[in-house]
């Protein structure tokens, strides 16, 4: 297996704070990875940083071969990566489907019909919801539409940051189902970052542990979860 | 109780800002000024404040939470809409056969304003950034307008495309400094830049002339026809063989700016139906969303700030050779601070709000000239009318006039979600 995309090295700062410490991840085609962490431990700023907002000061990133650290934000988004931002963060003036359209910036329209489809049959809400404004939709809807919104561009590597923040429990595993169906059937390459470990864990088919910004352990999702410090760190009191 | 505490204090700020500002009054006297003291004006004022404002919240207790089942007034508003919208266009199109020179007059001054919203809606309505330096752009138009008519005898045709290039030249220089900045910072930058411009006109007087303005600026022509009041060989009046008349111009003069109007309308409806205009509103949604879906936000910005500022610019240049004459006080603050009154007032990113909100603030503001009670003019009081209009707007429709929109782009039937269940403060 070759890896989809490789950090090697990767350090971030905010100013003078430094936000990642010599980062090394590998997301192989086809897996879903899991990182965990604390609040504060950097998930989001690792995601944030193959984005290319901030951009790495050390290290490099590597998508499909082609070395995208120093790339503009726009350009590494539009190389078949996609990422649904923490928060959701959909418009939420804009109808459902102009959200999904935004999603599939600069694509050809008569692609971006088929693919529409196929989101709509992943989350079949979205469809009776289409003309409905974004805002108007409940926080499970919402994270639906981001996911969707991040597959209209037709990724190979999905990133995905905190889905289950905010949600129910119930709606949470309907989305870590849909996710899971994906991979399966697609082969879709998933970067997932996760507070709900125990979840992310075992869906993930390798995972990282992510503590003041370094990698502290790495092994398959099962792995992790029967380690007992992963138990007594993230997972006391899990569902 | 709390009501009359209220009330109290309303009265007590009122007295603090009236007491100087209505209060003291500056005489001439005989070697410097002379203040007068006016008490009895502050205690009216004070009273009206008071009582006013009682009236207002006892008003707003005295209504129940929900009057009106949310959506109902959107769908009146839209039902309206429907038929206002090519009334008004019917109404507007003919009106050089009904209405007489000084109505005319009044109809070009409103659709230069309705087109100087509907440029501005651009920028603030779709893309969300708050520009309260838009006057700028309407006078980099206007004076390259001018000066390429004066300067090089260039016809009105070519030199309207030039006002409308620089200032998009100008809006995508105003837009580089400011990329990062959103919100509030946005809105000081671009005041300033409004004012930059303003005094950089004042000064530059071997180009602009400073405080003196620009004068003789040609009138524009039709298809090289002049519309001169002597007639003669070449003009208008001579070439179609009718009497020479001052308001064959006025009514060219009248379709030139209803034509420049649509076009601006027609050009962001249109590109609201674009991958780009849909850029636009999605970054004045999330930014950050927009970053991670691979739209170039610095381009997308960029053209919001180009496009509005372009129709800036015609205005500009149109104003220019309908008044054949410019000065930099024509291009105040103030300007830009109205025209943004008519975004908002109208419902930012409603075309139709836009125009009803220009015409009842420009058009009302002057058919209030020559209404005199007691003694006094109206249209003296106008900014005491705007003021008025804008608190009412603001306490009844939170979200301008015609709130709520339809989504540009639908499947099936399109649903308007009405602006009250959307939630504020974005954008």
């Amino acid at each position: 297996m070759s890896a989809l995309l490789s950090l090697k090295g990767v350090s971030t700062f905010y100013g003078p704070i430094q936000a990642l410490r010599n980062v090394d991840v590998e997301v192989n085609e086809g897996e879903i990875v899991t990182l965990i962490g604390a609040n504060g431990a950097g998930k989001s700023t690792l995601m944030m940083t193959i984005c290319g907002n901030p951009r790495a000061r050390e290290g490099s990133i590597v998508y499909d071969g082609t070395e995208i650290t120093q790339m503009p934000t726009h350009l590494i988004m539009r190389a078949n990566i996609a990422h649904a931002p923490e928060g959701r963060r959909i418009f939420a003036r804009m109808s459902v489907y102009e959200n999904l359209l935004m999603g599939a910036h600069g694509r050809a329209q008569a692609e971006v019909a088929d693919t529409m489809e196929q989101v709509y049959a992943l989350f079949p809400l979205l469809k009776d919801r289409r003309s409905q404004r974004g805002g108007t939709l409940s926080g499970g809807e919402q994270q639906m539409l981001a996911i969707g919104r991040a597959l209209m561009s037709r990724p190979r590597l999905l990133m995905l940051d905190e889905p289950s923040l905010g949600l129910a429990p119930l709606i949470v595993r309907q989305i870590f189902g849909a996710i899971r169906e994906l991979n399966r059937t697609t082969g879709l390459t998933v970067l997932l970052v996760e507070q709900n470990a125990f979840q992310a864990l075992r869906m993930a088919h390798r995972a990282y542990v992510l503590v003041n910004g370094a990698i502290t352990m790495a092994g398959t999702g099962a792995e992790l979860l029967a380690r007992p410090e992963i138990k007594a760190a993230y997972l006391e009191g899990g569902h | 109780m709390t009501m009359l505490r209220d009330a109290l204090l309303s009265a007590l700020v009122a007295l603090g800002l009236f007491g100087v500002m209505i209060g003291l009054k500056t005489d001439p006297g005989p070697t410097s000024l002379v203040l007068t003291w006016r008490p009895e004006a502050v205690a009216i004022a004070v009273v009206v404040v008071f009582f006013g404002r009682l009236a207002l919240l006892s008003w707003r207790a005295s209504r129940p939470a929900v009057a009106k089942g949310p959506g109902q007034v959107a769908a009146v508003m839209r039902k309206a809409g429907k038929y206002l919208a090519p009334v008004l266009l019917v109404l507007t199109a003919t009106m050089p056969f009904y209405a007489g020179r000084y109505y005319l007059d009044l109809g070009i001054l409103v659709l230069t304003y309705v087109m100087l919203g509907w440029g501005l809606n651009i920028v603030v309505g779709l893309a969300g950034l708050l520009d309260l330096g838009y006057v700028a752009f309407y006078a980099v138009g206007a004076y390259s307008f001018a000066l390429f008519a004066t300067e090089y005898g260039l016809g009105f045709w070519t030199c309207l495309p030039l006002g409308g290039l620089f200032a998009a030249t100008f809006g995508v220089l105003l837009g580089f400094p400011v990329l990062r900045l959103r919100g509030d910072y946005l809105a000081i930058v671009t005041l300033a830049f409004g004012e930059i411009v303003r005094v950089v006109i004042l000064n530059w007087v071997s180009l602009t002339g400073g405080p003196n303005g620009i004068s003789g600026i040609p009138r524009p022509t039709f298809f090289g026809l002049t519309f001169s009041a002597a007639g003669g060989e070449g003009s208008f009046a001579d070439f179609f063989g009718i009497e020479p008349d001052i308001s064959q111009r006025v009514i060219f003069l009248f379709y030139v700016i209803f034509g420049l109007a649509l076009l601006t309308n027609w050009v962001s409806l249109r590109l609201r139906n674009l991958p780009l205009g849909r850029a636009w509103e999605a970054l004045r949604e999330d930014e950050v969303a927009c970053r991670s879906l691979g739209i170039n936000v610095t381009i997308t910005k960029l053209t919001a700030f180009g496009i509005g500022a372009m129709f800036a610019g015609f205005a500009g240049a149109f104003f220019a050779t309908r008044q054949a004459f410019i000065s930099p006080e024509s291009f105040t603050f103030i300007e830009s601070a109205i025209v943004l009154a008519i975004v908002v007032l109208g419902g930012l990113g409603s075309q139709l709000g836009v125009a009803m909100a220009a015409a009842v603030m420009i058009g009302g503001a002057e058919l209030l000239r020559g209404i005199v009670i007691a003694g006094v003019d109206l249209v003296e009081y106008r900014m005491l009318f705007f003021g008025l209009a804008l608190v009412l707007v603001m306490v009844l429709r939170p979200r301008g006039l015609v709130s709520g929109r339809t989504p540009s782009v639908s499947l099936g039937k399109a649903r308007e979600i009405p602006a009250e269940m959307v939630a504020e403060g974005r954008g």
